[in-house]
């Protein structure tokens, strides 16, 4: 186990760049999470760590070791790719051997290591056959038997998910999250899917343009977020912003509620709400409409939850409310986070 | 909204001529599309070789040309020749000593070309260069360059004080050096397709498999023979089969250097076949001794299409 430290790391393509400074430290035993959306460097990043690609400048660090003159097979890591990168010739059993093999371990020891790791799987009915007479949640546990097998000191997934259809990914992702506490090893995890970093992370950093917008629990971005790229990146649908005197307000739409659902005498901001469509999900209502900013409308979205029952109509007249300490406050010009303005 | 444009009513309206559609059955348009390489293959490939069976069971020869069918008697005559032998044992050899050489040098190769390194684009073009090379052009050339007295490469050895200097090796006159040379001239005729197939086939492996086996721990010997070289098999076995094809049923360097000597030292098959039926007249002959390439290869095909077809399950 091993924490993975980098510091001032800078990565560019020609004139690309893709990481742009970026200085982060995980705990020990952390499960910490890479968000952003596509292009944003986090596989960058993660890609450094493993040592596939070099640094432009920075540092890169694994249990206070600088590593970045070391090759990734030296770096006692263990990766997970997107396409899980399975030996197409090599049996299951061979797959999760190969790392043993590359380490001089002895063959007679392959059996028990193996069958270690496909058990902790669930995957020992596997082993003999190849990649492409696997399914996708079968090879994606069996890259994971392979990368767990060589006990590194840090795990790097990048996406691993990603290629899963939706249901398997939900029951995928409890899995992994139970197999990390069971093993607690240091694992770094990209992904541009909030909901699975918001359900995995211990600490997510969220990325964009090759920097780290902010770094926090799943709490801490979703309650509390540092910038409005933050805000409107995580949660689903984003947060609301609305202009108001050279800031900009910011409400995430499950506390955008009618005022009648409310019990009145809080200390509440009020809006005129024109409701333009109402969508039922059965759960949830999705109330899509505009508030009057100062110049012109803005686009804003409510999420009634199915205990919410007051009538909303299609059309002006609806007066919603926001509970004051639910309001975030933003820089109009920057998107920085401000102090709260009273309005 | 869209409902009653999703119920537009189905099948096509009467009005239409049939006819218009007749290339959109596929029992219409694969005969179609199949029909002019049909007619190029029976009127190249079968045609011919049905005359060239007809002629092995005659004894039709330039002079004669009337076909009266003998029978096994001129194939007896083929196998009697000790030269045919010959011929059949220096096709083997001239073939496989060649296409082993080539695939271990194009894998090297392609390996070589496809790192990143400066001025890479005109080392490529210049080892692609001999197959853009018309070979009876590139064979000629090499006659100069291994002639018993003005040949360039004796220079080079005498210079380097290998051999005397004044003295020939003789390349072309001598049975096994003649032999080596041919080898040596259709290897550096073959290598670069060999190479280029190589390379395509690399291109084609996944790069997370290769970074996988790096993060794996795998060194570069390992990755090597454990993960590149197993991926990179199938397309090999391509690049070798078509090399195999082609060397086998080819008699260009070998007519244009040797004429099959010293002493047909140097005869295959194909070159035995030519000189037997066309420059000696005995059509009957030729067409016997060519006919005996027919099992090889009809085994050599049967081979590629396996490969062809495991290629496309994996």
């Amino acid at each position: 186990m091993a924490v993975v430290e980098v510091r001032g790391l800078r990565k560019h393509f020609d004139d690309v760049v893709a990481v742009d400074g970026v200085d982060l430290r995980s705990e020990e035993g952390e499960y910490l999470v890479l968000l952003g959306p596509s292009g944003c460097g986090k596989t960058t990043l993660l890609r450094m760590i493993a040592g596939l690609e070099h640094p432009s400048e920075g540092k890169v660090l694994i249990g206070d070791q600088p590593v970045n003159d070391l090759p990734p097979r030296a770096r006692k890591i263990a990766m997970v790719f997107q396409s899980y990168a399975l030996y197409p010739h090599k049996t299951a059993f061979r797959n999760i051997a190969f790392p043993l093999a590359a380490q001089g371990v002895p063959k007679e020891e392959w059996a028990a290591k193996v069958g270690w790791a496909a058990s902790l799987l669930g995957i020992e009915d596997l082993l003999q056959r190849k990649p492409r007479q696997l399914s996708g949640g079968e090879r994606q546990r069996v890259a994971l038997a392979r990368a767990l097998v060589r006990e590194p000191d840090v795990f790097l997934l990048d996406e691993p998910l990603s290629n899963l259809d939706a249901k398997l990914r939900a029951t995928a992702r409890d899995e992994l999250k139970l197999f990390q506490q069971r093993i607690g090893t240091t694992t770094v995890y990209v992904t541009h899917d909030q909901i699975e970093a918001m359900g995995l992370g211990d600490r997510i950093a969220v990325m964009n343009g090759g920097r780290i917008q902010q770094v926090g629990t799943p709490q801490e971005i979703y309650h509390d977020p540092h910038n409005t790229f933050v805000a409107t990146f995580v949660g689903s649908p984003p947060m609301n912003l609305v202009r108001r005197d050279g800031v900009l307000m910011g409400f995430r739409p499950e506390t955008f509620l009618p005022q009648s659902a409310v019990e009145p005498g809080g200390d509440h901001a009020t809006f005129e709400f024109k409701v333009t469509r109402v969508e039922n999900l059965g759960s949830d209502r999705y109330v899509y409409g505009a508030v009057p900013a100062l110049d012109e409308d803005t686009k804003v979205i409510a999420r009634l939850p199915s205990t919410v029952t007051a009538p909303v109509e299609v059309g002006t007249g609806n007066q919603f409310v926001v509970a004051r300490s639910d309001l975030r406050f933003f820089d109009g010009q920057s998107g920085e986070r401000t102090k709260p303005e009273g309005i | 909204m869209t409902a009653a444009e999703g119920t537009a009513p189905r099948g096509s309206p009467p009005s239409v001529p049939k006819r218009r559609y007749l290339l959109d059955r596929e029992r219409v348009l694969g005969p179609v599309l199949l029909l002019p390489a049909v007619v190029f293959l029976v009127a190249l490939v079968g045609f011919p070789l049905v005359l060239a069976i007809l002629y092995a069971f005659s004894d039709i020869t330039v002079g004669d040309p009337a076909l009266h069918l003998t029978g096994l008697s001129t194939v007896r005559a083929v196998l009697h020749d000790p030269v045919f032998w010959t011929s059949l044992r220096n096709t083997f050899v001239f073939t496989l000593i060649s296409q082993a050489l080539v695939v271990v040098m194009s894998t090297i190769l392609a390996f070589a070309l496809t790192t990143r390194f400066r001025g890479r684009w005109f080392v490529r073009f210049l080892i692609l260069l001999p197959w853009t090379t018309p070979i009876a052009l590139g064979a000629i050339a090499w006659l100069w360059m291994l002639h018993s007295i003005f040949s360039p490469i004796d220079w080079v050895l005498g210079w380097l004080g290998i051999i005397h200097r004044g003295s020939h090796v003789v390349w072309l006159g001598r049975t096994h050096l003649a032999m080596g040379s041919v080898i040596a001239v259709q290897v550096w005729r073959m290598l670069p397709l060999a190479t280029v197939i190589l390379m395509a086939g690399m291109a084609a492996i996944p790069k997370d498999v290769e970074e996988q086996a790096e993060v794996d721990g795998a060194g570069f010997w390992r990755k090597l023979f454990g993960v590149t070289l197993p991926l990179l098999l199938p397309i090999v076995a391509v690049a070798v089969l078509f090399g195999i094809v082609f060397t086998f049923t080819d008699m260009t360097v070998i007519f244009v250097l040797t004429r099959g000597g010293p002493q047909n030292a140097t005869q295959v098959l194909a070159s035995w076949a030519f000189f037997r039926g066309i420059e000696g007249g005995d059509l009957a002959q030729g067409a016997a001794v060519a006919l005996f390439m027919f099992p090889v290869l009809v085994g050599l095909v049967a081979l590629v299409l396996r490969l062809a077809r495991r290629a496309e399950v994996a």
